[in-house]
C-alpha cells in the first residue's frame, strides 16, 4: 500500500499527460498519483452533497475513479475550457446522479487497490470540520468546499513528504518546529516560546522555520506543477495558491 | 497523514516566515504579492478592526527594500486625502522585517469595478477622482509612476482609493514636510511648480512600472527625464481603458474629444503632453460639461451638434413653440 505522500514523481512532466500515455504501465501509475490526490474531495464532496451514508460514499468514490478508468474520461478534458479539479468534481456529480437514479450499483474501485483509502480517517476530518450537509446553502459554497479540499489534500501530502525529507536529511527540529508553529495552528505560540520549548536559539526558531517552509513550497508546487498541462495554467494556480508564480 | 484544519491552512498558504506573534496583529488571510512585499488582511486586536498588512516577503540582507517599504510608508503617512489609503501603522517584525498597515479596503479593482458601470459619465467622474488623488499627490511633490486599474480601488461606498506607492518618487523641489493645500479636479493646481524643474531624488536607472502605462521615457529607465508628466501619461492610459476598456461588449465607439485627450496625455514626447494633471482634468470636465475641450478643435458641425446637445431641451421647447406659432398664424390668416 502506498500513501499520497510516498514517491511521488518530481518532474516537469504532466500527471495528465502520463494518464493519456500509451504505455501501460505509466498511465495506471498517473491515475493513481491522481487518485491518491483526489479520492478524499471526491469523497467528502459525495458525502455532503447527496447526503449518501460514509458506506455509500465510499462506494460510489471507488465506482467514480473506476469509471475514470474504464471510459477514459481524463481524454476529454480540455484544460482550455477548465480546471482539472472543476472537470473531475463535474464528472463526480454526473457519476453520482446517474449511479444514485440506478436501482442497483455494482461494487468497484479494486484498480486502485495499491492506494491506502483511510475512508475512517476521512469521516473523522468531516467531524473535525464540523459540517453540517444541511448547512450547506448553495451550490457555490460546495464548489468551494471542493476546492478547499483538494488544497487541503495537496498539502497534507506535501506534509507528509516534508516529513519523509527532513527525516532523510536529519533534520527533524525544522519539521518538529514547523510542526509546531504552522500546523498546530497555535495562534499565540511566538518565536520565543518556541526557542524556550525546544532549547533552541531565537536565530536558529528562525532559520529552521524558513527553510521548512521554503522545502514545503517547493513540495506542494512541485505535486501542483504534476497536475497542470502548461507553465501559464501552472503560474495561475501557483499564484492562486501562494500568490507567487515563481518556481 | 496530517489533517490540517481551515487555520493551518491559511498559515501554509500565507505564512511567509514573519513572526507577528509579538504584535498586535493576527495575519487572517493573503491579498496579494508585490515585487518586494506580501500584503495580507490582518487583524488589529487592540482596535478590534481589519487591516492591510504590507510585509517585505523575504528578510533583507542589505536594507534596501527595507528602504523601500519605510519610505513608501512615509509617503503614504504624509499624503493624507480622501483618495489616497491611509498608512495607521509602522513596524519592525523580531526577524528584522519591516511592515506596515493601512486601511483595509472592501471593494473592486478600478479593472473589475468599470465592467459594472454602463454609463460613460458616471466612469469618467471615477477618473476625474483619481485625478484629484494624484495632482494632490504631486501637489506634495509626489510622483505615483504605477498608475493602472489594478492600483485603483472602488469602495463598497463608492470611494476612489489609489493604491500602491511601493514605486512612488519623491520629487525634491517639493519636501514632504511642506503643508500645500490640495486643489481639486477641474481647477489650476497653483501650488504645482513647473514640473520640469522638479529633479529626482530616488532613481537607480531601473525600469519600474507597468507596460501600457508606463510613459516612454519610464519604460527607458530615464529616470532623471521622469516628472508629473509620466504620471499624467499613466493617467491617459487609464483614462483610454476607461473610456474603451470599460466598454468592452457594450458601445465600442470613442469620443473624438475622449479620444484627444487621451492622445495629448499619452503624447510620446513628454512637452505634448499636459503638464499638470489638473489640466487633464479640466479637460475631461468640460467634456462632461458639454463644453469644448482644449485637446480638440471641433468643426462648426460638432459644434452644432454639441450647441444642440448642451441646449436639447431648449432648443425642442422653443422650436416647438416656432412650430405652434406658425400653426396658429397659418390657421387666422386662411
Amino acid at each position: 500500500m502506498t500513501s499520497a505522500g510516498e514517491s511521488f514523481p518530481l518532474t516537469r512532466h504532466s500527471v495528465l499527460a502520463a494518464a493519456r500515455s500509451q504505455d501501460g504501465a505509466e498511465r495506471a501509475r498517473a491515475l493513481e498519483i491522481l487518485f491518491a490526490s483526489y479520492w478524499k474531495p471526491v469523497y467528502k464532496y459525495i458525502r455532503l452533497k447527496f447526503s449518501q451514508s460514509p458506506q455509500d460514499a465510499q462506494d460510489l468514490t471507488q465506482g467514480f475513479f473506476a469509471e475514470l478508468l474504464e471510459r477514459q474520461l481524463l481524454s476529454r478534458f480540455d484544460p482550455a475550457k477548465s480546471r482539472l479539479r472543476t472537470y473531475l468534481r463535474l464528472c463526480a456529480d454526473s457519476f453520482a446522479l446517474n449511479e444514485l437514479k440506478a436501482a442497483s450499483r455494482k461494487k468497484r474501485g479494486g484498480e486502485f487497490a495499491h492506494v491506502a483509502l483511510d475512508f475512517s480517517g476521512a469521516e473523522d476530518e468531516l467531524r473535525a470540520q464540523a459540517i453540517d450537509p444541511a448547512s450547506i446553502p448553495s451550490p457555490e459554497s460546495l464548489e468551494d468546499f471542493f476546492e478547499k479540499e483538494w488544497i487541503r489534500s495537496l498539502f497534507s501530502s506535501a506534509v507528509e513528504e516534508l516529513r519523509g525529507a527532513c527525516e532523510a536529511r536529519e533534520r527533524q527540529n525544522a519539521f518538529q518546529l514547523f510542526e509546531a508553529y504552522d500546523l498546530a495552528g497555535e495562534e499565540n505560540i511566538s518565536y520565543g516560546e518556541l526557542a524556550a520549548r525546544f532549547s533552541l536559539p531565537l536565530s536558529e526558531v528562525n532559520n529552521q522555520l524558513a527553510w521548512a517552509r521554503r522545502e514545503f513550497r517547493l513540495i506542494a508546487l512541485a505535486r501542483l506543477r504534476a497536475f497542470c498541462e502548461s507553465e501559464e495554467e501552472f503560474a495561475l494556480e501557483a499564484k492562486a495558491l501562494f500568490g507567487v508564480s515563481r518556481q | 497523514m496530517t489533517f490540517l484544519n481551515d487555520k493551518a491552512l491559511e498559515r501554509l498558504r500565507c505564512s511567509e516566515g514573519a513572526d507577528f506573534s509579538g504584535t498586535r496583529y493576527k495575519l487572517r488571510e493573503f491579498i496579494a504579492r508585490g515585487g518586494m512585499a506580501v500584503v495580507y488582511a490582518a487583524e488589529d486586536e487592540k482596535l478590534s478592526r481589519r487591516v492591510a498588512l504590507k510585509v517585505l516577503d523575504a528578510p533583507d540582507a542589505n536594507g534596501e527594500l527595507t528602504s523601500r517599504l519605510m519610505r513608501e510608508a512615509r509617503i503614504l503617512a504624509q499624503l493624507e486625502h480622501p483618495g489616497i489609503v491611509p498608512v495607521h501603522d509602522v513596524g519592525v517584525l523580531p526577524g528584522g522585517r519591516v511592515f506596515y498597515t493601512m486601511k483595509f479596503v472592501e471593494g473592486l479593482r478600478l479593472d473589475r469595478y468599470i465592467m459594472q458601470v454602463d454609463s460613460l459619465p458616471q466612469r469618467l467622474r471615477l477618473f476625474l477622482r483619481v485625478c484629484d488623488a494624484v495632482a494632490f499627490a504631486h501637489a506634495r511633490g509626489v510622483l505615483h509612476r504605477d498608475l493602472k486599474p489594478a492600483n485603483i480601488m472602488v469602495g463598497s461606498f463608492g470611494e476612489v482609493l489609489v493604491m500602491d506607492w511601493g514605486l512612488g518618487k519623491i520629487l525634491r523641489e517639493h519636501s514632504l514636510s511642506r503643508d500645500e493645500t490640495f486643489v481639486s479636479s477641474g481647477q489650476k493646481a497653483k501650488s504645482e511648480s513647473d514640473s520640469t524643474q522638479f529633479t529626482v531624488i530616488t532613481g537607480h536607472g531601473t525600469v519600474m512600472g507597468t507596460p501600457g502605462y508606463m510613459a516612454p521615457e519610464q519604460a527607458r529607465g530615464e529616470t532623471e527625464r521622469i516628472d508629473v508628466r509620466s504620471d499624467i501619461f499613466s493617467l491617459g492610459a487609464l483614462l483610454r481603458f476607461i473610456v474603451i476598456g470599460g466598454a468592452q461588449g457594450k458601445s465600442a465607439a470613442q469620443p473624438r474629444p475622449l479620444s484627444a485627450i487621451c492622445a495629448k496625455a499619452t503624447a510620446e514626447s513628454p512637452n505634448a503632453r499636459y503638464t499638470h494633471v489638473s489640466e487633464l482634468a479640466a479637460d475631461v470636465s468640460l467634456y462632461l460639461d458639454g463644453l469644448p475641450v482644449s485637446a480638440y478643435a471641433e468643426n462648426f458641425l460638432e459644434r452644432l451638434r454639441r450647441f444642440y446637445k448642451r441646449h436639447e431641451v431648449a432648443i425642442l421647447l422653443i422650436g416647438a413653440y416656432l412650430i405652434m406659432r406658425a400653426l396658429v398664424l397659418l390657421f387666422f390668416h386662411r
